[in-house]
């Protein structure tokens, strides 16, 4: 009886996770979806805890160590989560899915510890094997390499290309392959050794595949993570013979990795690209371009930028990362006003992957009340572009690069960009002469049309509302 | 070669790996059409369902013999591992979402 009432559970589960998804694809259902699949989840897991009944009819113990364990995820989750700022989110997806990651690594060091310990009376079949160990294999990777995409995102790990870094890594996954062929084979299967070495190289992996990714890639990598410990989560499925960790395993594996091809189509680049020529290594070639192209740059002072936003028809303004670290998103949206009144349109170029994800940008400004009319997404805000007075960049630099459409060795070369110089005016706000995240000089800031106007983002805006107000 | 084998002859698995196939079409077919604006908030929901890898965390815990120590702590920190995976997922979705239903009603 109760096996059937979980299996009723397991399904409805499955259904909100399809239909979460789903709805999670569309702007106006995305919030009750991920409020139905988290629904769903509560209900499964629940459902678990009090009704799961193994092969002999014996439902769970240690339900002390389970709540115990449940209640401080939950309350740790709960308050990070809430805390976490709104620029910090790429940082704290990974992080969860590294945790996802980790979980899955777990499960299957446990399992392989209890096969052990019951071989001499009970031989495992290979199924069983395969499933143990590549969940594990996976779930590892997935770990360690969520934790360096998140430890590169809030900047505590630099960007580092290891010399022969590809052959490193072709050895060690071919290394990892023989190794989950000798143990599910059956005959290494008792030797830990073979079991634990896997557990070492796929974390060796996970590390060595992140590292030299330049963080403009990091979205895709994270994605692509994303899809791995969907996978991980459903070896657990085939494991524990349990639908609802296969279908939600399973989907958010094939979800993820279209999604990680959406995204790199959204910067033009193959997934293939992103994870072999990668941003770091280039950063070389990057350079040598930069230091044979360096001219004069020219500043402009807040008050000449006044006045020039103050007396244009058409404002277009460029949000990047600067203006994410800066928190000046509620700034930003108080200018526009400002200009409003003075009769000034205002307008978003929105680049798709400007910031550190996609939809990053629109996410701060929603947050900021900014009208969903005036986010322009790349083509449209292309097209403004020629009637445009004033571009204001806001910490924004690669997406803006020409680079991406006139230097053919430019790491970043394909990549759409807004056309910012097609405006009359370009003002780039910026911390500092330093290069943007991809590693690379730009061009833009030296070409005749351009001003810069240095500053953290953040005060800049309101020393400009200021001035503005004054005018 | 027996376990290639056996997918297509053993009722139970022959049903696991219907589920898988007709998972990955259904993941496919959910996400193909989404807007690049909620590339984020989607990528965050689908890192909270993967989340589910703690019903075998839960699973893994409750049949751990209370005197094998090294499983317990293993399987306690599996546990708190997957719920971190899950809270914090649909939390920090719904809090990016938010933003979002906050625009909608202007």
């Amino acid at each position: 009886m109760e096996n059937m009432i979980l299996q009723l559970i397991y399904l409805i589960g499955s259904i909100t996770f399809i239909m979460g998804l789903k709805m999670l694809s569309h702007p106006d259902t995305a919030r009750k979806g991920n409020l139905l699949a988290a629904g769903g989840m509560t209900l499964a897991i629940l459902g678990t805890i009090f009704l799961y009944r193994d092969g002999n009819g014996e439902g769970l113990h240690n339900y002390a160590w389970i709540f115990a364990a449940l209640i401080i995820g939950t309350v740790v989750g709960t308050a990070v989560s809430k805390k976490v700022q709104m620029t910090a989110m790429p940082e704290m997806v990974s992080l969860f899915n590294g945790m996802g990651g980790a979980c899955a690594m777990l499960i299957s060091i446990i399992e392989y510890r209890h096969i052990m310990a019951n071989i001499a009376t009970h031989t495992p079949g290979t199924g069983t094997m395969i499933v143990v160990v590549l969940g594990m294999l996976i779930g590892t990777v997935s770990f360690a390499g969520s934790i360096i995409a998140w430890g590169k995102l809030n900047g505590s790990i630099k960007d580092r290309t290891i010399p022969g870094g590809q052959g490193i890594n072709f050895i060690l996954f071919a290394g990892m392959i023989a190794l989950v062929v000798m143990v599910a084979s059956g005959k290494f299967t008792d030797m830990p050794a073979l079991f634990y070495g896997i557990l070492v190289l796929s974390a060796l992996y996970g590390i060595l595949f992140v590292m030299p990714i330049g963080g403009a890639d990091m979205p895709v990598v994270i994605s692509l993570l994303n899809s791995f410990t969907g996978v991980a989560a459903a070896f657990g499925g085939f494991l524990y013979d349990n639908p609802v960790m296969l279908t939600g395993g399973i989907l958010v594996g094939s979800a993820g990795t279209i999604l990680t091809i959406l995204m790199c189509k959204a910067m033009n680049r193959s997934l293939k690209n992103v994870l072999i020529g990668s941003f770091g290594g280039a950063k070389t070639g990057g350079g040598a371009a930069g230091s044979k192209e360096q001219g004069n740059y020219k500043e402009i002072s807040l008050n000449d930028t006044a006045v020039l936003m103050a007396y244009a028809q058409k404002v277009m303004i460029i949000p990047g990362y600067g203006l994410a670290v800066a928190q000046a998103q509620h700034t930003c949206h108080e200018l526009e006003k400002v200009l409003n009144e003075k009769g000034v349109e205002v307008l978003y170029g929105i680049h798709p992957v400007a910031g550190r994800m996609p939809g990053h940008m629109n996410v701060l400004l929603a947050e900021a009340d900014v009208p969903y009319e005036k986010l322009l997404e790349m083509e449209d805000a292309n097209d403004q572009m020629g009637g445009t007075n004033v571009v204001l960049i806001l910490g924004a630099n690669d997406v803006v690069n020409p680079a991406a459409k006139e230097d053919p060795t430019s790491p970043i070369y394909g990549m759409p960009i807004l056309e910012v110089e097609k405006a009359e005016h370009v003002i780039v706000n910026k911390r500092s002469m330093k290069p943007g995240y991809a590693g690379i000089e730009n061009e833009l800031f030296f070409r005749p049309k351009s001003s810069m106007l240095f500053g953290d983002a953040k005060k800049v805006l309101q020393s400009l509302v200021t001035e503005l107000k004054q005018m | 070669m027996e376990s290639i084998i056996s997918l297509f002859t053993d009722p139970a698995t022959y049903r696991l790996m219907t589920i898988v196939i007709l998972s990955i079409f259904l993941g496919i077919e959910v996400i193909s059409r989404v807007p690049s604006v909620l590339h984020t908030p989607l990528m965050s929901g689908a890192n909270a369902i993967h989340g589910v890898v703690i019903i075998g965390a839960i699973i893994v815990m409750g049949q751990a013999h209370t005197d094998d120590y090294l499983a317990l702590v293993l399987g306690f920190l599996a546990v708190i591992l997957g719920t971190l995976n899950v809270v914090g997922g649909f939390v920090v979705t719904d809090r990016m979402l938010e933003m979002f239903g906050k625009k909608k009603k202007k």
